[in-house]
């Protein structure tokens, strides 16, 4: 199995030497093996991509999909931007809040679900967009959420 | 039913287009032979002729902007895809890249040809997951079948941030840093990733380049209207019967496609205002959405042609409550480098919210204008107007909505808007799901 650290070199070879351009692929790479960005993860990043953790630190904060607190084993994602919002987006993220009885930008307390709220996924055709674990699912109703829950516990 | 003119999606409704055996069986890869036959000086005049306008927003001609790259420079160059769709409304690009990558591919070679550069970067923005794995993949068939030649194409995925799909933004998280638009000048083309000179194209663009090379540029440019040639995938939202994307030649009446392609309004209702090219362009009223699709049809009557995104609303909805939601994205997108768009933003929410809840006065209008304008043309790239013009827009159509607030107290709708109780992003932690009392 390549290690953390090969893997992540195989990332810098595709870019230009000295740039720094490796350091979105490793950090996405660090947060699948530790569940989230942890002190200890941006430290292994730092060291691979030969950078200072706070330049690891600094890229996190910026974006949305990199998690600086742990998240649940499972995430689900409702879109409720300006078209899924006039297609009842909030009527899908009541639906997950009262099935997972937590409210948008919480996790379960067995720390298995972290439900958000997010901004535009791209799929204002096929409202509401939910992405599961990162896969979209379109057309979602209030009534489809026990069915997207249920095929989260097998 | 209309017909759609299907040229970037030409026969993904036949055949299976992610594979490489079938883009070829039906004319596949012809037009890089015959660019890479050319000189790029000839190729850069066949794209120049075409006068392919960029899809992604600004409307700048693709074949100008190639023309720019300083080829004789001894830095490398660079072809960049801007794949990074976030504007809401949009996804159409996605659509490309899941159903004919290999256009999109070809796009790239026979466009880096012109521009003499072997290095090609495809941006996707980190949620296309699945638009990943297929144009990877498609990347990988087209590369082992040595069709690439001296070309590496590297799709490069982001990982949240919609103002990386602004084009000095992208090059910076291209390069490794917080997406932060550059001042400019100087421009990608003189100085873009890592220093040298950059094309950056949006993804429909780039493949609309193939039928330029199998048509002929001077074929390709007597479609569409003659200051905006060739096909554009609309993508339809909000409150239709249809949504969904349709390819249409430019220069379509929008009224066409919003009645006749996506269906009309949905559930009978009908329609308050159109915002044609994705949330970031000022609304239409019923009235003006005869104009022809096409760059400068809508710019002439103060919108922008944009992403060719129409999100479509219906009477339920009210329109501060739209401007909130549509401003709360803005300011969470704001990347905080100009404080007139990151503060801007904020107290434009703020603003907008007082009028919502009944506890603004007929002044805070004139302040939430005063506070665009000072926005407009202060900050280094266009997501600040992006939140400014259409709330502008809002207010200059459906002033009597903002007033009937004031007066009132409070929203005229009480509580029956299509967008009561949306929360955004921002807003997590801090609101009352329906039915439950606040926690206090």
């Amino acid at each position: 199995m390549t290690s953390f650290y090969d893997e992540v070199q195989g990332f810098r070879a595709r870019y230009p030497e000295g740039s720094r351009s490796a350091v979105l692929p490793a950090l996405r790479l660090a947060q699948e093996k530790h569940g989230w960005l942890s002190r200890e993860a941006l430290e292994e990043t730092a060291d691979a991509l030969e950078v200072t953790p706070a330049f690891c630190y600094s890229i996190a904060t910026f974006y949305d999909m990199l998690h600086l607190e742990p998240v649940g084993r499972h995430t689900i994602d409702v879109c409720t931007n300006l078209p899924c919002a006039l297609c009842g987006a909030q009527r899908v993220v009541e639906a997950f809040e009262s099935e997972l009885g937590i409210r948008a930008g919480e996790t379960t307390p067995d720390g298995e679900i972290t439900l958000r709220a997010v901004e535009c996924l791209g799929g204002c055709g096929y409202a509401t967009v939910v992405a599961v674990d990162d896969r979209y699912r379109q057309h979602v109703q209030p009534e489809t959420v026990p069915e997207i829950l249920g095929e989260l516990d097998g | 039913m209309a017909e759609q003119h299907l040229v970037l999606l030409a026969g993904a409704d036949e055949h299976d287009l992610t594979q490489l055996a079938e883009y070829r069986a039906i004319g596949g890869y012809a037009g890089v032979e015959k660019a890479r036959a050319m000189t790029s000086d000839a190729l850069i005049d066949e794209l120049q002729k075409a006068t392919l306008r960029g899809r992604g927003g600004a409307g700048f001609p693709m074949g100008r902007k190639a023309s720019l790259i300083d080829r004789k420079s001894p830095k490398p160059k660079y072809l960049v895809v801007n794949a990074d769709e976030s504007e809401p409304g949009a996804f159409k690009d996605r659509e490309v890249m899941a159903r004919v990558p290999h256009r999109l591919i070809e796009g790239c070679l026979i466009a880096a040809h012109a521009i003499e550069s072997t290095d090609v970067f495809i941006y996707i923005r980190g949620e296309y997951l699945a638009e990943y794995e297929i144009l990877a993949a498609a990347v990988e068939e087209a590369r082992h079948a040595g069709i690439f030649g001296e070309v590496q194409i590297t799709v490069h995925r982001g990982a949240g941030a919609y103002i990386c799909g602004e084009e000095t933004a992208l090059l910076e998280s291209l390069e490794g840093k917080r997406g932060q638009p550059r001042p400019r000048p100087p421009f990608p083309p003189i100085q873009g990733l890592y220093m040298a000179p950059t094309q950056i194209n949006n993804v429909c663009t780039i493949a609309t380049v193939p039928a330029i090379l199998e048509l002929g540029a001077e074929e390709f440019a007597k479609t569409g209207v003659p200051s905006s040639p060739g096909t554009a995938i609309f993508s339809v939202s909000g409150n239709v019967v249809r949504p969904g994307n349709y390819e249409l030649d430019l220069g379509t009446p929008m009224r066409e496609l919003i009645y006749e392609h996506a269906g009309g309004i949905a559930e009978g209702r009908e329609l308050k205002a159109v915002i044609p090219g994705g949330s970031s362009v000022p609304a239409l009223t019923p009235g003006q959405i005869d104009v022809p699709l096409d760059y400068d049809s809508l710019g002439a009557i103060g919108t922008f042609f944009g992403a060719a995104s129409l999100i479509v609303v219906d009477d339920r909805c009210c329109m501060v409550q739209l401007g909130i939601r549509s401003t709360k994205f803005y300011m969470h997108e704001s990347c905080g480098k100009c404080t007139p768009c990151r503060v801007g933003t904020r107290w434009m929410v703020q603003i907008l919210e007082s009028i919502e809840n009944g506890t603004a006065t007929h002044a805070d209008l004139e302040l939430l204008d005063s506070v665009g304008d000072n926005i407009l043309g202060k900050v280094l790239c266009a997501l600040g107007e992006f939140a400014v013009y259409p709330v502008a827009s809002y207010l200059r159509h459906w002033r009597h909505e903002f007033v009937a607030h004031i007066e009132q107290g409070g929203c005229p709708f009480g509580g029956s808007s299509s967008l009561e109780g949306i929360i955004a992003p921002s807003d997590m932690h801090a609101h009352t799901p329906a039915g439950e009392e606040a926690l206090v």
